[in-house]
């Protein structure tokens, strides 16, 4: 009798919990599949039955073949994977580089320097936006791919620093003390000692220097605007600039910028939880 | 100074091992930076083709950002040094500021400038006239479109004054199957230049009341101009619901899917609506009062085009804009982009009807242009920006037209001495 | 956390730890507090069109907080980004937590899923998250009527985006959706690295999981909540896009949906027939860094210090 109580309520507790859970699913998602769905529809399906899937008389195209004609989506994207995945790697270098210094060696100023680094953690870098463009144009690099790296790697620092070095200090002495006494050098023991150990927090680094580089469309703005170097998000909020009355056209680029995106966090999703719960982030 | 060699340094050892991707942008490439982002189609399969027909090797891009971002986005390109050659031209003061700057070149020596007429060059001259920075393209008139279906569905016919205007609209909306009128306020500016500038004319008696402004003799407390605040305000019950989150886009959506009956028109609606609406369509000034002898309209000198003074390919955009000033450019436009009616002295056919009434009422009513734009804007804060905000506060039914008429009358007297 | 800090003497290796933290510092240094300090140093002077800058002192800052019309345009700012950030943690870090709590419990069927799908929003672009909900919410199309219609909540529905009253507030839940994943993604992070036993040890005293969370589970991960605010405060007063995106740079109706960002992108860059002025855009950009350290540095000595207490 005990236990099939027990059981029952446990059923029913599921049940709640699960309703919960799905309600909140549905609401994360609804809206994005709306909009991919009437991405597939004509001008007329759209506006008359705008919830309901494309069907034979709905079915259209003609909003993507207008983006693709009438847009450089491909470069955008190619501009947006080169400027993150340049940025990332920069970034993961060389935190993981400064990150080793701070947390392996006793230097004069060691603290100051670990706050300094630290404040970027909590400073927009967009409040030294005037400066940033008179520096970009100062060195000739306005509407270049480098002038967003650049300032996406400075963004990107501190946090990946902090992360890193928190990681760094869970790092048994053991091991390194082990090469020290084989006489191995400090920078081999960085590169194929250490740095191959980072590998649970990169996902963790990567997941937080990605998503603001890739949503951003300040920098973009001020400091890319043209010249075909725009990131995606600029470029959608340019075309949809342009095609503004145009349903379609604003939805299929909508829907070419969301796919993307999601198809890469899901692949990735698994590791960014597995590098947050190792204790990356505590 | 140290320090921005070694950023340099720096910067350079990056971009080298950074692979970046090719260059997109060749030499003697013309890129034109507008606002008109409903005119890309026109520009890319009629202008453009046109002009590489006797210049081959000249690459023109058109670029368009949108309405509301494109002074701020041109400013800001400007200072990183990422303008285009071609800047398409706001009239008066934002352009002035502009050449002022030195971000705009003198066209003065551009062959063909004698074919536009002093009217038409001075939205685009220093205040002594002396300098002309843009080459005039267009001017846009303000209106009312309406659909004919709807027309004859209510048994209403086009009014001519204001009385049978609103009686108009009465019925629509008691008949029921039409929204009376499109427009919406989320984007501020339709308020002002759909409706403001579009019906306000017939109040001020047009060139008269926008000088009196300038010269302090009349002010926005006046009752020329709470008077075209309370016929604003009037329209509310015109538009459809939730007017207030309706923007410009979604009205056009609204009268071309034939759900509206009328739509405060700027003459460059025209072209979208030819290629969207699925009935037809006709057009009527803005209804002067009752028993008035002369009808005014707001004929707006709206657009020109500049050559960025820093462009690296400065001959070939005064090719372009040479070309710009001959009578195959102005036929061209004016046909391609019905609505905008070319500046230049040349003789031009329009062969589409709406935009044909359009102009017409050059004939029957006096031309104007916005009262916000010469002069009036040049100070903080910025008359036109104010006016966008009041005006869709009136239809938004968040202020009076009294208080409306006592913001933009205070606003002005803060900084501009005829005023105070 | 006590960890037991650097070990190694750096006497032993100055050319290496050199090498290791040069190029992070000097990037940096040069393209984050460099412009930061510069920007500060570009609030003290003004640039006439055409001339050259000259040195005003606190003339900049006398224009915004006391000349009437931008003293108000900043306040109005100033308190939209308030009541954006009070929208935030009364709602998104609360609907974070619960969401986290219930995704840690334990023996929970499609955890994976659900964390993925619910965290997805947080990756789109704010640009594409603002067109989105002004297509949903648009009275022209219909759709959030039609949503709401399956509830029988039809009449509810009105011009969100653009009432005065309503616009911020609709904003800052389109906001709230989006990021929702940031507390959830870092909370449950720290909820999985309570020991399995703490927990164990009070549901066989008959605990039930509610109770486990709210006295057990969240003391344990406050300093991650914490953390959680402050970051939720940074990355409000530092928000831009989705206003810009939605309402453009006007952030009408009426000033309504202005927050310090928008303010800011007005003040440098200019709008519609005004033109932009960089010293008094530094200037404001300034003023933000001071509000944004006010509240990192409550943060630090008054709410860290005082959790810290409480730890183990």
């Amino acid at each position: 009798m005990m236990t099939k109580n027990i059981r029952r309520e446990d059923m029913s507790r599921a049940a709640i919990v699960h309703a919960i859970l799905l309600t909140y699913t549905l609401v994360a998602l609804y809206p994005i599949f709306l909009v991919i769905i009437n991405a597939f529809k004509s001008r007329k399906g759209i506006f008359s039955a705008p919830m309901s899937l494309p069907n034979a008389e709905t079915f259209s195209l003609e909003g993507f073949t207008k983006v693709l004609a009438r847009s450089n989506f491909e470069l955008f994207f190619f501009n947006s994977f080169t400027v993150t995945v340049v940025t990332i790697v920069i970034v993961l270098l060389l935190a993981s580089m400064a990150a080793w210094a701070l947390s392996e060696y006793k230097f004069p100023g060691n603290t100051w320097l670990a706050l300094y680094l630290a404040v970027g953690i909590m400073v927009p870098i967009r409040l030294g936006s005037v400066s940033i463009l008179n520096l970009i144009v100062e060195l000739g690099l306005i509407n270049t791919l480098t002038a967003l790296i650049l300032v996406y790697v400075a963004q990107g620092l501190p946090l990946a620093i902090f992360i890193l070095t928190e990681f760094m200090h869970q790092i048994p002495k053991d091991l390194k003390e082990a090469a020290r006494c084989d006489g191995v050098g400090e920078f081999k023991i960085f590169f194929a000692v250490i740095l191959p150990l980072i590998r649970p927090a990169v996902a963790t680094v990567a997941v937080f220097t990605m998503i603001p580089i890739w949503n951003d469309l300040w920098f973009p703005l001020i400091l890319a605007p043209g010249d075909g170097k725009q990131t995606i998000t600029l470029g959608i909020q340019q075309f949809i600039g342009q095609y503004v009355t145009d349903w379609n056209a604003v939805l299929a680029s909508l829907s070419l910028a969301i796919i993307p995106i999601l198809i890469l966090y899901l692949i990735f999703s698994r590791q960014l939880i597995r590098g947050l719960t190792s204790g990356a982030v505590k | 100074m140290s320090n921005k060699v070694f950023a340099k340094g720096l910067a350079a050892a990056l971009a080298a091992s950074v692979a970046l991707v090719p260059l997109m942008a060749s030499a003697g490439e013309l890129v034109i930076e507008s606002w008109r982002n409903d005119d890309i189609d026109i520009w890319n399969d009629q202008i453009i083709p046109a002009f590489n027909k006797e210049y081959p090797e000249i690459k023109v891009t058109f670029s368009p950002t949108p309405p509301t971002d494109y002074n701020a986005l041109i400013n800001a390109k400007f200072a990183g040094g990422t303008a285009g050659d071609l800047i398409t031209c706001r009239p008066f003061d934002a352009s002035l500021e502009l050449y002022k700057q030195g971000n705009l070149a003198p066209l003065d020596d551009i062959a063909g400038m004698d074919n536009f007429s002093d009217v038409a060059k001075s939205a685009w001259q220093t205040d002594d006239g002396s300098v002309t920075f843009c080459l005039p393209m267009a001017s846009v008139i303000h209106g009312f479109i309406y659909n004919k279906e709807a027309f004859e569905a209510a048994g209403v016919e086009v009014p001519k004054t204001r009385a049978e205007f609103y009686a108009a609209l009465d019925k629509i909306k008691e008949e029921g199957s039409y929204i009376p009128m499109a427009m919406g306020t989320a984007d501020q500016w339709e308020a002002a230049t759909m409706g403001f500038q579009n019906i306000g004319p017939n109040y001020w008696k047009g060139e008269e009341g926008r000088k009196a402004l300038i010269d302090g003799s009349q002010k926005f407390t006046d009752k020329p101009y709470v008077d075209t605040f309370a016929e604003l305000a009037s329209w509310a019950s015109y538009l459809p619901d939730g007017y207030e989150a309706i923007s410009y886009p979604d009205a056009q959506n609204l009268f071309s899917l034939g759900r509206a009956a009328v739509y405060p028109a700027g003459s460059w609606d025209i072209s979208l609506f030819n290629s969207q609406a699925e009935f037809e369509f006709g057009a009527f000034p803005p209804p002067p009062a009752e028993g008035s002898d002369t009808c005014y309209i707001s004929d707006h000198t709206d657009i020109a085009l500049g050559l960025n003074a820093k462009s690296p390919n400065a001959a070939e955009a005064k090719v372009f804009l040479e070309w710009m000033t001959g009578s195959e450019f102005a036929s061209l436009y004016s046909n391609a982009l019905p609505g905008f009616f070319s500046l230049s002295n040349h003789k031009v056919e329009i062969t589409d009807p709406v935009a044909n009434e359009f102009v017409s009422w050059r004939q029957k009513c006096e031309s104007t242009i916005r009262n916000s734009y010469q002069i009036l804007s040049r100070g903080t804060p910025n008359l036109e920006n104010e006016l966008w905000n009041i005006s869709a506060q009136v239809i938004n039914g968040t202020v009076t037209p009294e208080e409306a008429g006592k913001a933009a009358e205070s606003g002005l007297a803060k900084w501009y001495a005829p005023h105070q | 956390m006590a960890h037991s800090g650097p070990m190694t003497d750096w006497r032993k290796a100055k050319l290496p730890v050199f090498a290791f933290l040069a190029p992070a510092t000097i990037i940096y240094t040069l393209f984050m507090i460099y412009p930061l300090i510069d920007s500060i140093r570009l609030s003290f002077y003004t640039t006439p069109s055409g001339g050259e800058m000259a040195f005003v002192g606190f003339d900049n800052y006398r224009t915004i907080l006391g000349d009437p019309d931008w003293s108000a345009t900043f306040w109005n700012s100033f308190w939209n980004n308030m009541k954006f950030f009070a929208v935030h943690m009364l709602v998104q870090n609360p609907i974070g937590i619960a969401l986290a709590g219930i995704l840690s419990l334990p023996q929970l069927r499609f955890r994976n899923t659900y964390r993925t799908m619910m965290i997805m929003p947080t990756m789109l672009s704010v640009v594409i998250v603002g067109f989105i909900w002004q297509l949903i919410l648009s009275p022209v199309w219909g759709v959030g009527v039609d949503i709401l219609d399956i509830f029988g909540l039809k009449s509810l529905f009105g011009p969100w985006l653009g009432k005065e009253g309503s616009a911020l507030i609709t904003l800052s839940f389109i906001s709230v959706w989006q990021w929702v994943g940031i507390p959830l993604m870092l909370i449950y992070a720290a909820l999985l690295a309570i020991p399995d036993d703490l927990v164990d040890a009070a549901i066989v005293d008959g605990a039930t999981h509610f109770e486990v969370f709210l006295h057990i589970k969240l003391p344990l991960v406050l300093p991650t909540v914490a953390m959680v605010s402050i970051l939720t405060f940074v990355g409000n007063f530092n928000a831009f896009d989705l206003i810009y995106a939605v309402k453009g740079a006007l952030a009408g109706p009426n000033f309504s949906t202005d927050i310090m960002g928008t303010l800011f992108y007005r003040t440098f860059f200019g709008y519609q027939l005004q033109l932009g002025d960089p010293s008094l855009g530094a200037t404001v950009a300034s003023l933000m860094f001071l509000i944004i350290l006010a509240g990192v540095l409550f943060y630090l000595f008054a709410v860290q210090r005082r959790l810290a207490r409480y730890q183990l």
